[in-house]
């Protein structure tokens, strides 16, 4: 029989360090529902969705019962629907984020992504009609999340679309500035976009991908600081690297075995496991408080950049023994509003955007739900987005950028947002004009790939 | 399929007569039982064998937390597999 230890552990983690499957997302290609006929093309969208996700919801709070660990969401990415848009014959699109609004609602979903385009490196008509159509879209629907990939380490950064998407995340907050301009906060803006990554905003099914896939997104912050923190104060790095490392394989095993099994009782091929230490606004599920419990004073002081750098490389190196697959983001989250230490450190001032672009440096994702001065210029948080985005690529890396433009609200005012997404104080953004050098389009040219230093 | 059970809580009187009539009634079977009581804390692990139960599953789990609620014990049953893919390679 297993030793009482070892299950008096994993009911402990469940129990008071909320450990969590944070999302089962099945992923599902509509690259059959093409139409020339918007409706019809809708249509089609609708049935293929409902056919295959039908079941969705109800086998994960089945799973969930059985194994006695939570699934916090369940959710679907689809095919970026920039390539669907493409193929129809008018320019209003938004009736696809409508039908997939409908979808998710039918099938019981939190949330639904995919509503993307892809321009790294140039844009169809698809992908116009997309963008231009994003804030409508987000504001009309609830479940609907949008994501657009601007730039790639092989392709360099699309400069018209970094453009086009500052104007677009501010007129999604000013859609729905009744709501706490919660559209800008279901609108991801990506460099190096995974095609399989089931978090979302930024979820969606990639062309390279199988029809139907399971990807599944693990969390586990409060493990590995309910870990640290019985760790010995003059424990050395190394000690303290092994102990995330073993912490990070045992939530990732659980993903794994919760992944198989969906996968099977589903009858959809498993496709990946992401590794991620996703936070909640709860109390004890945060990544800063496990950066404070290495031994930081506040997440955002000097040494936040190192201590996380070690966080996301032990998370990875433990997660990747423990799963048969693993991709998708892969590595810690540092969303500010859904990070009850990171709230806190903002709040006091000791986390400030700059030292959050740094840490995107090291991390998984890039700037994550950040709420900025509502009254902030396009080509500023145009000019936000180019700066993450060169991180990326010359990085090799995903980074990606979801500010919140609250407006009206001036630095220190707050934003919530309530659920996982949380809320928070409005940060300082530096207001020095980029605007000639947003406004001059074109490309910026991928880095080269040797004489790296 | 195989459970295990989990009871933790105060030590009182009839405990275990309570979870075995409850694994009774659902026709569980009891394959092990490991328990121990630190200080007053009684902490009970049972390994069941729930192929042929009566009910379904969940209806067991839902009747095994209703009478921790109301004997103020936390009472979990869980899919062994949970526990074997975290702690064994």
């Amino acid at each position: 029989m297993l030793n009482t230890k070892d299950i008096l552990e994993t009911i402990s983690m469940i129990q008071d360090e909320n450990l969590d499957i944070r999302t089962v997302t099945m992923g599902i290609s509509l690259l059959d529902c093409i139409d020339s006929d918007i409706d019809a093309a809708c249509n089609k969208v609708y049935d293929k969705i409902v056919r295959y996700a039908h079941n969705l919801v109800p086998v994960c709070n089945q799973i969930e019962k059985e194994y006695g660990i939570p699934i916090i969401n369940k959710r679907i990415s689809v095919t970026p629907i920039a390539m669907l848009a493409s193929a129809c014959q008018t320019s209003n699109i938004v009736k696809f984020a409508h039908t997939l609004e409908k979808a998710a609602m039918t099938v019981g979903v939190n949330f639904i992504g995919g509503y993307s385009a892809l321009v790294q490196k140039g844009f169809s008509n698809g992908d116009y009609a997309l963008i231009e159509s994003i804030p409508e879209a987000l504001a009309t629907t609830d479940h609907v999340c949008s994501s657009v990939n601007i730039g790639s380490t092989k392709a360099g950064i699309n400069m018209d679309a970094v453009k086009m998407m500052g104007k677009a995340i501010k007129k999604a907050a000013e859609l729905t500035a009744d709501r706490d301009c919660i559209g800008a906060a279901k609108l991801v803006v990506f460099c190096n976009a995974p095609e399989d990554n089931p978090f979302m905003a930024g979820a969606f099914h990639g062309v390279g991908e199988a029809d139907c896939v399971i990807n599944v997104g693990v969390s586990g912050p409060g493990v590995v600081r309910a870990a640290l923190s019985k760790l010995d104060k003059s424990a050395n790095i190394t000690e303290v690297a092994d102990l995330i490392k073993r912490t990070a394989f045992k939530i990732t095993r659980m993903g794994q075995l919760v992944a198989k099994e969906a996968s099977s009782r589903l009858c959809v091929p498993f496709g990946i496991v992401d590794l991620s230490l996703a936070p909640t606004p709860a109390i004890g599920d945060s990544v800063a408080h496990i950066l404070e419990e290495m031994g930081l004073e506040q997440c955002g002081c000097c040494g936040t950049t190192a201590a996380l750098a070690l966080l996301n490389d032990a998370v990875k190196k433990g997660g990747v023994m423990a799963s048969s697959h693993v991709g998708g983001l892969s590595g810690a989250f540092i969303p500010v509003t859904e990070d009850a230490g990171m709230i806190d450190a903002a709040r006091s001032g000791c986390l400030i955007l700059e030292k959050l672009e740094a840490m995107t440096a090291v991390c998984s994702v890039g700037l994550d739900m950040i709420n900025i001065p509502g009254d902030t210029p396009a080509e500023v948080i145009s000019a936000i987005i180019a700066d993450e985005a060169a991180i990326g690529m010359v990085n090799s890396k995903t980074t990606a950028v979801r500010l919140i433009p609250a407006i009206g609200k001036k630095i220190g005012d707050e934003l919530s947002f309530g659920g996982l997404l949380g809320g928070g104080p409005v940060m300082r953004v530096n207001t020095g004009s980029p605007e000639i050098f947003i406004n001059r389009g074109g490309r910026l040219p991928a880095p080269l790939q040797s004489l790296k230093n | 399929m195989r459970a295990i059970l989990t009871v933790v809580g105060k030590d009182t009187v009839g405990i275990m007569a309570k979870i075995a009539s409850l694994c009774s009634t659902h026709n569980v079977n009891i394959v092990d039982i490991n328990q121990t009581v630190m200080q007053d804390l009684f902490c009970m692990i049972m390994l069941c064998d729930i192929d042929k139960i009566k009910t379904d599953f969940n209806s067991f789990s839902d009747a095994a937390a209703e009478l921790g609620e109301k004997d103020n014990l936390s009472i979990h049953v869980m899919h062994e597999d949970i526990f074997n893919s975290m702690h064994k390679i």
